[in-house]
C-alpha cells in the first residue's frame, strides 16, 4: 500500500497542489479563451485545443481565492474527464513529484466551505504540505 | 466459439435485412399475386434463412421458416393463389422470425415461444383452408410434411424437363450465332478461358436455386440478349454466356453473364459495349444475379466507422477555413495555389463522406406499407400506398430521427384522415384512400410530404375543440386564421378524434412530431382542404453537422446564427435609429413593413450589460437588426456588427455548458478562435418572445401578414368592351398569345385553335360575361390569355391587355354575377375581378377533372 504515486503539482496563491499524473493529459502555457456569457462564473471560456474545444475551469474562482493580478496569466492543466478534457486554470505550474503513501493524511475536519470538497488529504513533505485536488469534483461546476 | 458468434452476427445482419425485404414483397405480392418473379425471391429468402439457422442450430426458427416455406412452395407452383389470409400468415411468420432474431441477438437462443399456432395455420393455408381454430386441423399436421416433399420432387422434375426444353432451344441458338461467319476466333478462346470461373462461380448458385427458378426467368434472361446478337463479336458474347451455363447447370445464365464480359473487354471493346448494354435488362430480370453483383461492388461499413470520418472532414474543414484566411494575407503565390487545391479537394471530400452517410429515404418508408396495411386492417379502411421519389437521399442520423414522426404520421393519416370506405364512396372518391409519400431535394433541404385523400380537417371542429379544451380563449379564436387554426393540432394534447382509438387520438402525437422535426432544424406544415385531403409537409436540412452560419460581433466576441433560423438584415443608421425604434412601455420595437418586431439587445440578452434605456439607446449612431424567426414568431436581434457567412462545424457543448439554452454549439473559426452558436429558439424562449401569449401575439400577426399579403397581389389588367376593365391574378396566367383569327377552328360546337400540339378551347370573356366586345376594323389577331391547369389549357380571349400591376386588393362588393369575384379599385378605376375557375367550369365542366393524382388540388 505504501507504493510511490506520482502526482503532478501546481500553486493557486499560496497553497501547493497536486492531482494524480494519470489524470492528466497535458500542462501547457496560456491560452486565448473564449468567454461564455451565462456561464457558471467559474467558467472562464473555450479554449481550440487542437480542434477540440475545452471548458477552462478558473481553479481560483473555484476555491473562493482572490482573483489573479490582472498583469498574471494563468496556465493549463488539461485534466481527462468522462467528457472529454477540461483545463484548469492555474497559477503556475510545478514539478511532477513522487510521493509516499505513509506521508499521507485526510485533510483535517476543520476544513470548510468549497475546499473542503476538492480537497483529499495533504501529503507532508519537507517544509511544505502538498494538497491533493479532487480534479472530479474540481471539474463538475453544474453544483454551482 | 468466436467464429460462430462472427458467423451468427453475420447471419442476424442479413436477415434482417431479407426480413424488411420480405415484408415489401410480400405486400407487393398481395397486389399482384402472380409475380412469380417476387414469389421466388421470397421463397428463396426464407429458404436462405431456414437453411442457415438449421445450420446454426436454431431448430424452432428453422421449423417455422419451414412451415412458411412449404406454403411457398405451393404457392410458388401456382397451386395455391396468395390471397390476404395468406399474406397475412406470412406476415405473421415473418414477425415470428424477427422476434427470434431479436431474441437471439439480445440472449443468443431463439426463445421459448414455439408458435405451434402460427404453425397451424400456416399449414392450414398450404391446405388451402381458411385458417380454423388450432385443434380441427391438428391431426392433418404430421401428413403434411410428407406432401409437401412429395409436391416438391415433382415440382422439381417438371422444372428440369422444361429446363431440358430451353437448353435445346439455347443449343439451337448457338449454333445459329456461330454459324454466321466469324473471324473472332481469338475471343472465342477466351471466352472458352473465361468460362472456367464462371463456371466454378455459378455453381454454388446453381445448386441451390437451379431446379428452383422458373423457366419463365431463363428465356425472359437470353432473350434480349439474343435479340441483340447480331453482330458476330456480340454473338460471341452470347455464346460464351449460354454455353457457359449449359457446361454448369441450366438457368444460371444470367448469373453467369456479367463475369464473362468481363473477361472479354480486353478483347473486344465493341462488343463490350455492347454486351454490357445486353447485360443490364438481363440482371435486371433476374434478382439472384442482381444480389452476386452488389455483394462484389459493395461494402457493409461500421456507422461509428462513418461517423469517425464525418468527424475528421469537420477538422479538415476548419482547417481550410484557417489556411484559406492565412493564404488571404499573404502574397505567396505558391501558398495561395496550394490553400486553393486544399480548398477544392477539402470540398469534394465533405460531399463525398457525406454522400457515405446519406441514404435513400426509401429506408425509411419501407416498414410504412407494412404499417399502413395492419393499419388499415385494424381500421377496417382501404388505403394504397404510393411512394415518389424514394430514392431521395439524406443523412442518416436525420433519417434516423424521422423514422419515428413519419409513421406517426401516417397513422394519424389514416385513422384521421382517411375515411371508411362507405363514407367515401358517399362522397364520391374511390373507395380505396390514396396515401401519397413524396420527397424530393429544394433549396440545400429534403422535403418530405405525406398526402391524403381522406377528409381533411375540419377547422371548426378544431376551433371548437381549443376552445373547448381551453387552449385557447374565444377573442383569440376570432382572430385566428386559417393557417393558426391549422397549427393548433400542433399544440400538445390537442386532438379532434371524436373516439379515442388505440391507433390514435390521445393527443400526444402532432406536438411530438412537430418538436421531433423541429429538433433536427426542420419544419413541418400542414395544408388541408376540408373534405379533400390534407398535406404535411417537412422540411429538414440535409445534414446537421456542418450548416451555414451568419457571423455577428457583439463586442469582442463573435457568435454564429445558424442560417436557417435567418429572416433578413435591416441596419439603421444616423437618424432613423432615433425615428425608428420605438418604445412601448421600455420595450423597444422597430415597425418592419407595418409588423410590430421586438427587438432584443444580444449583449443583453447575454447579460454583459444591463438593458439599454430608451435614452442610451438614441446615443447609438447604428443598429444592425438580425431578423429571426423562432417557432414561428420573428423578432429581431441587434448586434454589434454582422460579418460574413461561414459553413462552421457544429461541435456539441461540454456538460458544464449544456444547461444554456442560449447557445445551440461551438465552432472553431477561420482564424482559431473558438465562437459560441446562438440557439435562436433558445434565445426567443428566454427573453418571452415565444410563450404563452404566443399564440394570441401570432394570431394578430398572421392578421397583418395577411394585410400585407393582400397589397402583394399581381394582377393582370384586361380590358373588355369599351370601358370595363376587368383583372386576374397574374399567377393564374400560363402566357399571353396573340392568335391570328385565320388560325381558329371549330371543334365540338367551341372555337378552337392549336396550341402547343393541343387543341385549346377559346372562351371569349366578352360573351360570356355579356360584357360584349369592341374589335379594331381590320383586327386579324386575338388577345388571347392562356391558363394551363393538369397539362391542359384554355384561352381567354379578351379585347385588350392592359397592364401587370401589384397593388393591394381591397374587394369593395361580391360579385353577383357568374365569372366575378367582386369589385375592386385598382389604378382609381373600377375593375372586376374574374373567377376564372368557374368561368372554365361554365364552358367545360370537365376541365378540372380528373385531377391527375387526385391530391394535388
Amino acid at each position: 500500500m505504501s507504493a510511490a504515486r506520482q502526482l503532478c503539482t501546481f500553486f493557486l496563491a499560496d497553497l501547493y497542489f497536486g492531482v494524480d499524473v494519470q489524470k492528466v493529459q497535458e500542462v501547457i502555457r496560456y491560452q486565448e479563451m473564449t468567454r461564455v456569457p451565462l456561464a457558471p462564473p467559474v467558467v472562464r471560456g473555450l479554449i481550440n485545443l487542437r480542434g477540440q474545444i475545452v471548458t477552462a475551469i478558473d481553479m481560483r474562482r473555484r476555491l473562493d481565492l482572490p482573483a489573479l493580478p490582472a498583469d498574471q496569466l494563468p496556465m493549463n492543466v488539461v485534466i481527462r474527464t468522462d467528457d472529454g478534457p477540461v483545463s484548469l486554470l492555474v497559477d503556475e505550474i510545478g514539478d511532477v513529484v513522487e510521493v509516499d503513501a505513509d506521508h499521507y493524511e485526510r485533510a483535517p475536519e476543520t476544513l470548510r466551505g468549497p475546499t473542503r470538497d476538492l480537497i483529499q488529504g495533504a501529503y507532508k513533505l519537507n517544509g511544505r504540505l502538498l494538497l491533493t485536488l479532487n480534479s472530479d469534483r474540481a471539474v463538475s461546476v453544474a453544483a454551482n | 466459439m468466436d467464429e460462430l458468434e462472427e458467423i451468427i452476427k453475420e447471419f442476424l445482419v442479413e436477415s434482417y435485412e431479407n426480413l424488411d425485404q420480405l415484408d415489401r414483397d410480400l405486400l407487393a405480392l398481395e397486389d399482384a399475386p402472380d409475380d412469380r418473379k417476387r414469389l421466388s425471391s421470397v421463397f428463396r429468402t426464407i429458404h436462405t434463412i431456414k437453411g442457415t439457422c438449421g445450420f446454426l442450430g436454431f431448430p424452432i426458427l428453422e421449423h417455422v421458416a419451414h412451415v412458411g416455406e412449404s406454403l411457398l412452395v405451393r404457392l410458388r407452383d401456382g397451386e395455391l393463389r396468395l390471397d390476404g389470409a395468406i399474406t397475412t400468415g406470412l406476415l405473421a411468420m415473418v414477425d415470428a422470425v424477427r422476434t427470434m432474431l431479436t431474441n437471439i441477438t439480445q440472449t443468443k437462443t431463439e426463445g421459448e415461444n414455439h408458435y405451434e399456432s402460427l404453425v397451424e395455420v400456416l399449414d392450414q393455408l398450404r391446405l388451402g383452408q381458411v385458417p380454423q381454430p388450432v385443434a380441427v386441423v391438428a391431426v392433418v399436421a404430421v401428413a403434411e410434411h410428407a406432401t409437401s416433399g412429395a409436391n416438391f420432387d415433382f415440382d422439381s422434375s417438371g422444372v428440369k424437363e422444361r429446363v431440358e426444353a430451353t437448353v435445346d432451344d439455347l443449343d439451337a441458338m448457338v449454333v445459329e450465332l456461330t454459324e454466321t461467319p466469324s473471324t473472332a476466333s481469338s475471343s472465342k478462346a477466351s471466352s472458352k478461358k473465361s468460362r472456367k470461373p464462371t463456371v466454378a462461380k455459378a455453381k454454388p448458385a446453381a445448386k441451390s436455386q437451379a431446379t428452383k427458378s422458373p423457366k419463365r426467368s431463363s428465356k425472359q434472361t437470353v432473350a434480349p440478349a439474343i435479340e441483340t446478337a447480331t453482330v458476330t463479336s456480340i454473338a460471341m458474347t452470347t455464346q460464351a454466356a449460354i454455353a457457359a451455363p449449359i457446361h454448369a447447370e441450366p438457368l444460371v445464365t444470367a448469373a453467369s453473364l456479367p463475369p464473362a464480359e468481363k473477361s472479354m473487354t480486353t478483347q473486344n471493346h465493341n462488343a463490350t459495349a455492347r454486351a454490357s448494354s445486353i447485360s443490364e435488362p438481363a440482371s435486371l430480370s433476374e434478382p439472384t444475379d442482381k444480389g452476386q453483383a452488389v455483394a462484389e461492388t459493395t461494402v457493409r461499413l461500421d456507422v461509428a466507422l462513418l461517423d469517425k470520418l464525418m468527424n475528421l472532414v469537420g477538422e479538415l474543414v476548419l482547417v481550410r477555413n484557417q489556411i484559406l484566411q492565412y493564404s488571404r494575407s499573404t502574397e505567396d503565390a505558391s501558398l495561395i495555389t496550394a490553400s486553393q487545391r486544399l480548398n477544392l479537394i477539402t470540398s469534394e471530400l465533405q460531399e463525398g463522406v457525406m454522400k457515405t452517410r446519406m441514404q435513400p429515404i426509401q429506408n425509411a418508408w419501407a416498414k410504412l406499407p407494412r404499417v399502413l396495411r395492419d393499419l388499415s386492417m385494424t381500421c377496417g379502411k382501404k388505403v394504397q400506398i404510393k411512394m415518389e421519389g424514394a430514392e431521395t437521399e439524406l443523412d442518416k442520423t436525420i433519417l434516423e430521427a424521422i423514422r419515428d414522426p413519419l409513421t406517426h404520421i401516417v397513422r394519424n393519416s389514416v385513422d384521421h384522415g382517411i375515411e371508411a370506405p362507405g363514407v367515401r364512396e358517399a362522397k364520391g372518391k374511390p373507395a380505396e384512400g390514396t396515401l401519397l409519400l413524396r420527397a424530393f431535394h429544394e433549396g440545400g433541404q429534403v422535403n418530405i410530404e405525406i398526402c391524403d385523400d381522406g377528409g381533411g380537417i375540419n377547422l371548426a371542429r378544431v376551433k371548437e375543440k381549443a376552445l373547448s379544451q381551453g387552449l385557447i380563449s374565444p377573442d383569440q379564436a376570432a382572430a385566428m386564421s386559417e393557417r393558426e387554426l391549422m397549427n393548433l393540432i400542433l399544440l400538445p394534447g390537442f386532438s379532434t378524434a371524436a373516439t379515442v382509438t388505440n391507433v390514435s387520438g390521445r393527443g400526444v402525437g402532432m406536438d411530438v412530431v412537430k418538436t421531433n422535426v423541429e429538433k433536427i432544424g426542420g419544419t413541418l406544415e400542414i395544408n388541408s382542404v376540408y373534405g379533400e385531403g390534407t398535406t404535411l409537409r417537412i422540411k429538414i436540412p440535409l445534414t446537421l453537422a456542418i450548416v451555414p452560419a451568419l457571423m455577428v460581433g457583439c463586442g469582442e466576441d463573435r457568435y454564429a446564427i445558424p442560417q436557417n433560423n435567418l429572416v433578413e438584415l435591416v441596419r439603421l443608421e444616423g437618424e432613423r435609429v432615433q425615428s425608428e425604434i420605438e418604445h412601448i412601455h421600455n420595450v423597444p420595437v422597430y415597425r418592419l413593413r407595418g409588423n410590430l418586431l421586438p427587438l432584443l439587445f444580444l449583449d443583453e440578452q447575454l447579460q454583459l450589460r444591463p438593458a439599454r434605456s430608451a435614452a442610451e439607446l438614441r446615443q447609438d449612431s447604428e443598429v444592425n437588426i438580425v431578423v429571426l424567426s423562432a417557432e414561428g414568431r420573428q423578432f429581431g436581434l441587434v448586434v454589434n456588427q454582422i460579418n460574413d457567412t461561414q459553413e462552421i462545424v457544429v461541435k456539441p457543448l461540454s456538460q458544464h455548458l449544456k444547461a444554456i439554452s442560449t447557445y445551440a454549439g461551438v465552432t472553431i473559426m477561420g482564424d482559431g478562435a473558438v465562437a459560441l452558436i446562438l440557439d435562436v429558439t433558445g434565445i426567443a424562449k428566454r427573453a418571452g418572445v415565444v410563450s404563452e401569449a404566443r399564440d394570441r401575439n401570432k394570431a394578430q400577426q398572421t392578421v397583418k401578414e395577411q394585410a400585407c399579403g393582400e397589397q402583394k397581389h399581381t394582377l393582370l389588367l384586361l380590358g373588355m368592351g369599351e370601358e370595363r376593365r376587368m383583372a386576374m391574378p397574374l399567377s393564374l396566367v400560363a402566357r399571353l398569345e396573340e392568335i391570328s383569327i385565320s388560325s381558329v377552328e371549330r371543334a365540338d360546337g367551341q372555337q378552337v385553335v392549336q396550341y402547343g400540339g393541343q387543341i385549346m378551347p377559346l372562351i371569349h370573356l366578352g360573351d360570356v360575361l355579356g360584357s360584349g366586345s369592341v374589335r379594331a376594323d381590320g383586327a386579324t389577331t386575338l388577345q388571347v390569355v392562356v391558363y394551363s391547369e393538369n397539362g391542359r389549357s384554355v384561352g381567354l380571349v379578351v379585347d385588350r391587355i392592359l397592364d401587370i400591376v401589384e397593388t393591394t386588393l381591397t374587394m369593395q362588393h361580391a360579385g353577383k354575377r357568374m365569372g366575378v369575384l367582386g369589385s375592386a379599385v385598382i389604378q382609381s378605376r373600377v375593375t372586376d375581378l374574374l373567377d376564372i375557375h368557374n368561368l372554365i367550369l361554365s364552358t367545360d365542366q370537365d376541365f378540372f377533372a380528373p385531377p391527375p393524382t387526385a391530391l394535388a388540388v
